[in-house]
């Protein structure tokens, strides 16, 4: 036995979190809100997620065997960015986008430049970039309240687009019943965003379980409050209500899920504030002076652009350095 | 309780459970059984063999000299003959220079040393003469940097010592040998802070304890409330709480600047077994010859804390203790964070071996590394603020001066990133390699920089 001791650098322990524990967690929070997709918008919506989930594996497996790398679909790092993509689509979207939106994510924004971890943008959202600005019939204001597909809709006033886009035309007033109907998901928008209280659900098992930290979620999410209450009261935008603008449209799955991304997000504790702050400045002004209606995805696209900005010019103070900066004064 | 503690750290499974409760036992080496004293068992030049070959020794004579300035003397732990003096493997895996000893079993003193019943009012010694006895006796830090310890009590003129810490955090998982000897030799150890303070009398001492030792914090608590000059200090339980600066910074809240020595902020910082080797060395005249060791782990049939000779084989020790399991794979030589795996354990015990820590294959078997996916836990875990993510890339890069912009030399080897990573990623050991790398080169312009002028 003596003489075949193992050998290796320290440490000799490891937690046990892994990518693949990692990831496990990102889908089991993404689940409330899957589901409450599939309650509102009907066993489409169970289609296009599942057809999104498969086609982001395959696509990712093919790649790998491709470029003779090992095969890592198990790790479940591609079936996040399949329902992801799909959460952001319109349960009526014909059944090649989210094929096509896979094929983008994952091949094009995530294996060629480098694979996991090194996608400088979400992948998911980079996709729904990709689509809307290429099919924006099938994804966009259009293809929400199209029959032609035969949606199985539980409620009827679902299949529509995003409240914001009515608000955007001064068409609506919220009111109190407006609010718990956002809170709920009864709204109309894409498959995984309606339900506000499903996506803060999971938003807070990741923070529990410590997957995600509270900066980015939490600054973002406030900064859009805090920005639109200006917006209200000063007189710009007068029938912007800040809580509802909290649960409409895309804001509860970006700020959870999409901004908090690990590859294309900040690694330091400021640089994470910094992003949610930027992403919430820009989804307010998309949202009250842009031509879209909703603004999140975009908002985190160009966030993501400026992460590795971010992280250069927010590092954590060394330890030890306080005194070493005094010296140098002097 | 106000627990006192740094930023950032991990939080380990503790293992302490295997041997916490254990008594130490007295293992002493059997007749006949080889003794290795490598000459280099410090910090510093290794020192002189002044035995020969064919010698008799006696227990507590000194059988190689401190010749340079760092350096620390080494007496025998037995009486015997000196067999040889040749190269040895120690448990660092190099090759040093050792004297060999035969035990003869008799355990005869050198009448230079004082008796066990001795008690030497350290009172009356001067500065001066105490620093002398700990010198004399070989002391070094045993808690593992094994730094010579009459040269940390002396700091240079100017640097006025207004702290002494008794570094008894053991944040190390596995380890239990402070937590024994806190709680079995309680007024030994308090004995040795006062002694301490002796040389520095405006200076105030601490005994700072993680709470996952609570009848040890209660029991020196207890000791110290004689000493109007030591406080006990309350630690959080957390990883690298024992590390020197984190532990300063959590007892006085002063941050060790980059680059420099505790004595620069006015600590010293021992560890508990170094407190008690030097309360033996001023009030008994014994010299280091004994340490306390741990031997733990699913891979030890007997684990259990014990008193040892420095010099005693680990390969002879371990089966002392009752052996290996059939499974045992790996045996790290200290804690599972910091501590070296020994790839042969026919070595010695020296003064800086601080426990066993012994592995099954199941245990010791490391997951497979994969992709950063900058998930930024290694940032959050840094004790010392640095970004482990990016040194890694700077390291695999052998990019040395943008490891050196990013403060890679700052790295202390904790190895809380490598723990934390998810990707399994080996980031301490890229950053301990890449570190000795760039401070070879920052050395070496330093030289060219002072030949210039």
């Amino acid at each position: 036995m003596e003489n075949n001791l193992m050998v290796s650098s320290t440490p000799h322990i490891r937690s046990k979190d892994s990518i693949s524990s990692v990831m496990r967690d990102v889908v089991i929070a993404l689940i409330p809100a899957a589901i409450m997709g599939v309650v509102y918008f009907g066993a489409r919506a169970a289609a296009i997620i599942a057809i999104s989930i498969i086609s982001s594996v395959i696509f990712e497996a093919l790649y790998q065997k491709a470029a003779k790398q090992p095969v890592t679909v198990s790790d479940f790092s591609a079936v996040i960015t399949g329902l992801l993509l799909a959460m952001n689509l319109p349960s009526t979207a014909p059944f090649w986008v989210p094929v096509v939106g896979a094929f983008f994510a994952i091949i094009i924004v995530k294996q060629l430049f480098g694979g996991l971890g090194q996608n400088f943008m979400n992948p998911a959202l980079g996709a729904r970039a990709f689509l809307v600005a290429s099919y924006p019939t099938h994804t966009t204001g259009a293809a929400f309240g199209a029959t032609s597909y035969g949606v199985i809709g539980a409620l009827d006033a679902t299949t529509q687009a995003t409240p914001l886009a009515q608000i955007k035309e001064g068409a609506i007033t919220v009111t109190q019943n407006d609010l718990i109907n956002a809170l709920v998901g009864n709204i109309g928008g894409c498959i995984g965003e309606t339900c506000a209280i499903a996506l803060i659900l999971g938003g807070i098992y990741l923070i529990a379980r410590k997957v995600i930290s509270w900066k980015i979620p939490v600054t973002y999410i406030l900064t859009v409050f805090l920005l639109t209450l200006i917006f209200q009261v000063t007189g710009i935008a007068p029938n912007r209500v800040p809580v509802y603008e909290l649960f409409t449209g895309g804001l509860m799955l970006g700020a959870f899920f999409m901004a908090t991304d690990y590859a294309s997000s900040p690694v330091t504790p400021n640089g994470q504030i910094i992003m949610g702050i930027g992403c919430g400045i820009l989804t307010t002004l998309i949202r009250v002076f842009g031509g879209y209606p909703e603004g999140v995805s975009y908002s985190i696209l160009l966030m993501n652009l400026c992460v590795p900005l971010i992280d250069r010019y927010t590092r954590p103070t060394i330890f030890g350095a306080v005194k070493k900066a005094k010296e140098a004064k002097k | 309780m106000n627990l006192h503690t740094f930023k950032r750290g991990i939080h380990p499974p503790d293992g302490k459970a295997f041997t916490n409760q254990k008594p130490i036992e007295i293992l002493m080496p059997k007749e006949g059984a080889l003794m290795v004293f490598p000459v280099s068992q410090h910090i510093g030049a290794p020192c002189e063999p002044i035995v020969q070959k064919g010698d008799r020794v006696l227990l507590g004579q000194k059988i190689a000299e401190a010749k340079a300035f760092v350096c620390s003397p080494i007496h025998s732990s037995v009486s015997g003959t000196v067999k040889d003096i040749k190269p040895m493997l120690t448990p660092s895996g190099a090759m040093v220079q050792s004297i060999i000893i035969e035990n003869d079993g008799k355990f005869e003193e050198d009448p230079s040393i004082g008796k066990e019943t001795d008690e030497n009012d350290y009172k009356s010694l001067s500065r001066e003469e105490i620093l002398e006895k700990v010198k004399n006796a070989g002391i070094v830090g045993l808690g593992g940097a094994g730094f010579p310890t009459h040269i940390k009590l002396n700091p240079p003129p100017g640097q006025e010592i207004d702290s002494i810490i008794v570094n008894a955090a053991e944040c190390e998982p596995y380890l239990t040998t402070d937590h024994r000897v806190m709680l079995e030799k309680t007024d030994r150890l308090v004995m040795g802070l006062d002694v301490m303070l002796q040389l520095h009398p405006k200076a105030k001492g601490y005994i700072a304890i993680e709470v996952n030792k609570m009848d040890a914090l209660e029991a020196v608590t207890k000791a110290a409330e004689k000493y109007s000059n030591i406080e006990v200090i309350a630690l959080k339980c957390k990883y690298p709480q024992g590390s020197e600066k984190q532990l300063i910074y959590a007892v006085t809240g002063r941050e060790v600047p980059s680059g420099g020595l505790p004595a620069s902020v006015g600590c010293i910082v021992d560890n508990v077994d170094t407190v008690l080797a030097i309360e033996r060395a001023v009030v008994k005249n014994r010299p280091l010859m004994r340490r306390i060791v741990t031997i733990t782990g699913n891979g030890v049939k007997n684990p259990g804390n014990y008193q040892i000779r420095i010099g005693m084989n680990i390969k002879e020790f371990i089966e002392a203790t009752g052996g290996l399991t059939d499974d045992c794979a790996k045996v790290i030589a200290g804690g599972p964070m910091m501590g070296p795996a020994l790839y042969n354990i026919d070595v010695p015990f020296v003064k800086t071996s601080s426990a066993l820590l012994c592995m099954t294959k199941e245990e010791a078997t490391l997951p497979e590394e994969r992709n950063c996916i900058r998930c930024g836990k290694c940032v959050g875990a840094c004790p010392m603020g640095l970004m482990p993510l990016e040194l890694n890339q700077d390291a695999l890069a052998k990019d040395y001066d943008a490891f050196e912009a990013h403060n890679g030399v700052d790295c202390i080897e904790c190895g809380s990133c490598s723990y934390v990573c998810p990707a399994k990623r080996h980031l301490a050991q890229s950053l301990r390699i890449t570190k000795r790398t760039v401070m070879g080169i920052i050395r070496a312009r330093k030289e060219a920089e002072k030949n210039g002028k």
